[in-house]
């Protein structure tokens, strides 16, 4: 009788447990610590979600490999990108990215109303060689003012941050600007209020390949994001692209033993910061990507609002490895996957 | 238009004119009511792009050695779906015993097999399709008592002794009353009505919060106050009518003790029954142990009861058999309401079960008042100082016993 006060509770359940007492021949003292939920099974599979999402529209699978729209076929893919040699060698990028609402699953039946990047949370990854020029011709079809802000070497009306910047509904506003410096880079939405427009899904992932280029390897990209369904300030849902544990039931398929580069941004809004632990192995993190050594040897690489770094690593032995945020909630709220690496044991 | 009415009419039997009289408000109703559904005229007004309204409630959060049993009822105006649950921030498998797109006023039970630890404080969040969150917390997690024939008597003994025995004990004054002169049956049966006045307001207050606590759909306060009206009302009738039949009989003149003491040990029923239910409900939900203490309380709070139920015969000679019964009914529906409570509780029963207390108490305490009135005024009886006391005893025992049961 949960609408029963207090009182009335202590009352009522003092007299039952007394009566028990009574009945048994033995005082209730102290709890019986022995005898609980704790003995049922701790089954991991009980753990997550239930169900699965539709991932028709968007696949995290999909988005961890591309950029430049490569996951659409190539009809589709020249109506948004298009890329023209320059007389020095460099390229010139052009993009279409068009603003849209949309209503996104972040978790199997939960959905979320979303502002997106044609369509997508996270908008399509923009990728360009360092000195590429860059030309996003931007389309508001939202319902609300937006920008592209992008981080990377801009003049000041490139940036797509103050009121003057705003792009209305139906507008259109043409951003263009050099690839530079090389790293791992973003784009994201800077209207006001900041964090409803980022957090609603505007943003994405800018990379610019350095001159020199890096190692070949099994490039991904993952965005750390979270979603406050019932809009308190306080996220119900976090993943790593978009779709909670999606890389628990489609685990990141990797070769033993082969270079694995991971982009990795933290786009989570309301929560000052967010991580990423790798199972049985450690990694080489590159802060921002800008330079070519090393910042840290981990396997736990922490990154506040808007921060990224890129991982670099191999498998050195065939099986599944979890990997998931350190903040255990973000892990047990949708922030989990896993690898799963396929060749033989390959000491590294 | 204007030849052709009172022709027809005119041709027409006195009873079809009536009979399409009461029919044809009902008919345009109904027409009404389909251009309302048909046409929605509601629906124009809303924002096509508003979101739904969703309102989950939980009912009943059962902790099994398998998990968490979560009963979910939907008060919102429109179907929800319950998309995912989860426990302590972290998202949890579950089954359910329906489909999880949930109608109005529908409930739907979720099996959460999570690891719950006994002692401590869990959270429950349910996400729906929209990602609007419902959250419940159990304060104290304890295994709740699964409904089983151990149980069964275990409801029952717990009647036996909230109900029963004390107004048992009570009885064993007769003896005592019996001797009293006038003014001193005058300040016990004022004690009574003080110890009556007691359980009334409380019986009134936790009704009121029970049907705070109703979904609005339920009308709760409407649902109290109509089963104190049905309560008062049965037993004036069941009153009169045994006062009937005994006149019949006998011819005796006004009601006689025996018929107040049975109807004060059917009102004391009537509110033992909803105590009973809350009992029951509180082991069916599972809550924290406490001492021996409160059940002595209790025993002190009901042994009262007793002395209600005989004040009003004192000046009789009624036989064991007779006394036994009278505190069998003023008993034993303690029993039936732990095992209603425990077994089948839901909180419309509860707020209906109180309001019958109430209006039973109230109508007890009427006839009372009325039997000390006799042909005289009642103002002229109450302003004795042994019946003023009499009346102040009665709730400052009640209310001592029931500051000694929490």
């Amino acid at each position: 009788m949960d609408s029963l006060t207090r009182r009335a509770w202590l009352r009522l359940a003092g007299l039952g447990a007394a009566t028990t007492g009574l009945l048994h021949g033995a005082g209730v003292r102290g709890q019986q610590r022995s005898h609980s939920g704790g003995a049922m099974d701790h089954a991991a599979h009980a753990m997550g979600p239930i169900g699965r999402a539709d991932t028709r529209i968007f696949n995290p699978t999909t988005y961890l490999r591309a950029w430049n729209f490569s996951d659409r076929p190539p009809e589709d893919r020249s109506r948004y990108y298009k890329e023209t040699p320059r007389p020095d060698g460099s390229l010139l990028r052009e993009y279409d990215l068009i603003a849209v609402d949309r209503e996104i699953e972040i978790a199997p039946g939960l959905f979320f109303p979303a502002w997106t990047f044609n369509g997508q949370v996270p908008g399509p990854t923009i990728r360009a060689r360092e000195g590429d020029r860059v030309r996003v011709t931007f389309l508001n079809q939202g319902t609300h003012p937006h920008t592209i802000h992008f981080h990377g070497w801009h003049p000041p009306e490139m940036d797509g941050a103050l009121p003057e910047h705003q792009v209305q509904p139906g507008d259109k506003f043409v951003y263009e600007f050099d690839a530079e410096p090389g790293g791992m880079h973003l784009y994201h939405c800077h209207a006001v209020p900041l964090k409803r427009h980022i957090h609603k899904g505007l943003y994405g992932v800018f990379i610019v390949d350095p001159k020199t280029p890096r190692a070949e390897a099994d490039e991904m990209i993952m965005v750390m994001n979270g979603f406050d369904t019932n809009f308190d300030s306080d996220n119900e849902v976090y993943a790593v692209n978009t779709l909670a544990n999606h890389y628990m039931y489609e685990p990141i398929r990797v070769e033993v033993g082969q270079l694995v580069r991971i982009y990795l941004v933290n786009l989570t809004e309301f929560d000052l910061i967010n991580s990423l632990h790798l199972h049985g192995m450690f990694f080489e993190v590159f802060r921002t990507g800008t330079r070519s050594t090393p910042d840290d040897t981990t396997d736990t690489v922490m990154l506040c609002q808007g921060e990224r770094a890129v991982l670099e690593t191999r498998f050195r032995y065939p099986g599944k490895f979890m990997f998931h945020a350190h903040q255990s909630e973000f892990a047990e709220l949708g922030w989990m996957g896993l690898f799963e690496a396929t060749g033989a044991r390959r000491d590294t | 238009m204007r030849g052709v009415i009172p022709d027809t009419v005119a041709i027409q039997p006195a009873r079809t004119r009536t009979a399409i009289a009461v029919l044809l408000p009902l008919v345009l109703l109904a027409g009404v009511l389909f251009v309302i559904f048909r046409f929605g005229p509601s629906e124009l007004l809303r924002d096509p792009d508003a979101p739904p309204v969703e309102i989950l409630s939980v009912q009943r959060a059962l902790l099994k050695s398998e998990g968490i049993a979560l009963t979910v009822l939907n008060e919102s105006p429109e179907p929800v779906t319950i998309a995912q649950v989860a426990v302590d921030d972290a998202f949890w498998s579950f089954s359910a015993d329906g489909p999880l797109t949930v109608g109005r006023l529908r409930r739907v039970t979720l099996a959460i097999p999570y690891p719950w630890v006994t002692g401590e404080t869990h959270h429950i969040a349910i996400l729906t399709s929209t990602g609007t969150k419902f959250e419940h917390e159990i304060a104290v997690a304890l295994k709740s008592p699964e409904p089983d024939a151990r149980h069964l008597l275990l409801f029952a003994a717990i009647g036996v002794f909230v109900g029963v025995i004390p107004v048992a004990l009570g009885l064993l004054w007769f003896p005592v009353i019996k001797r009293m002169g006038r003014t001193g049956l005058d300040a016990v049966l004022a004690f009574t009505i003080g110890l009556l006045l007691f359980l009334l307001i409380d019986a009134a207050a936790e009704g009121l919060e029970s049907s705070a606590a109703l979904p609005g759909a339920f009308h709760g306060v409407a649902l109290l106050i109509a089963s104190a009206a049905t309560a008062y009302l049965a037993l004036e009738a069941l009153g009169s009518w045994l006062a009937r039949r005994r006149a019949h009989l006998r011819a005796e003149g006004p009601p006689s003790g025996w018929i107040l003491s049975l109807l004060i040990a059917v009102g004391i029923g009537l509110h033992n029954l909803g105590e009973g239910l809350a009992i029951g409900a509180a082991f069916a939900l599972g809550e924290a142990a406490f001492g021996t203490l409160l059940i002595v309380g209790f025993t002190l709070h009901n042994a009262t009861e007793g002395l209600a139920i005989i004040a009003p015969m004192a000046k009789e000679r009624p036989s064991v058999w007779t006394l036994v019964k009278l505190g069998l009914i003023g008993g034993v529906p303690t029993i039936a309401g732990a095992w209603i409570g425990g077994l089948v509780y839901s909180r419309p029963f509860t707020v209906f079960f109180l309001g019958l207390g109430v209006g039973a108490i109230a109508q007890v305490v009427v006839l009372i008042m009325r039997q000390m009135a006799r042909e005289r005024p009642l103002s002229e009886r109450l302003v004795h100082a042994p019946v003023m006391l009499g009346l102040l005893g009665g709730f400052a025992v009640m209310y001592l016993t029931g500051v000694l049961v929490g």
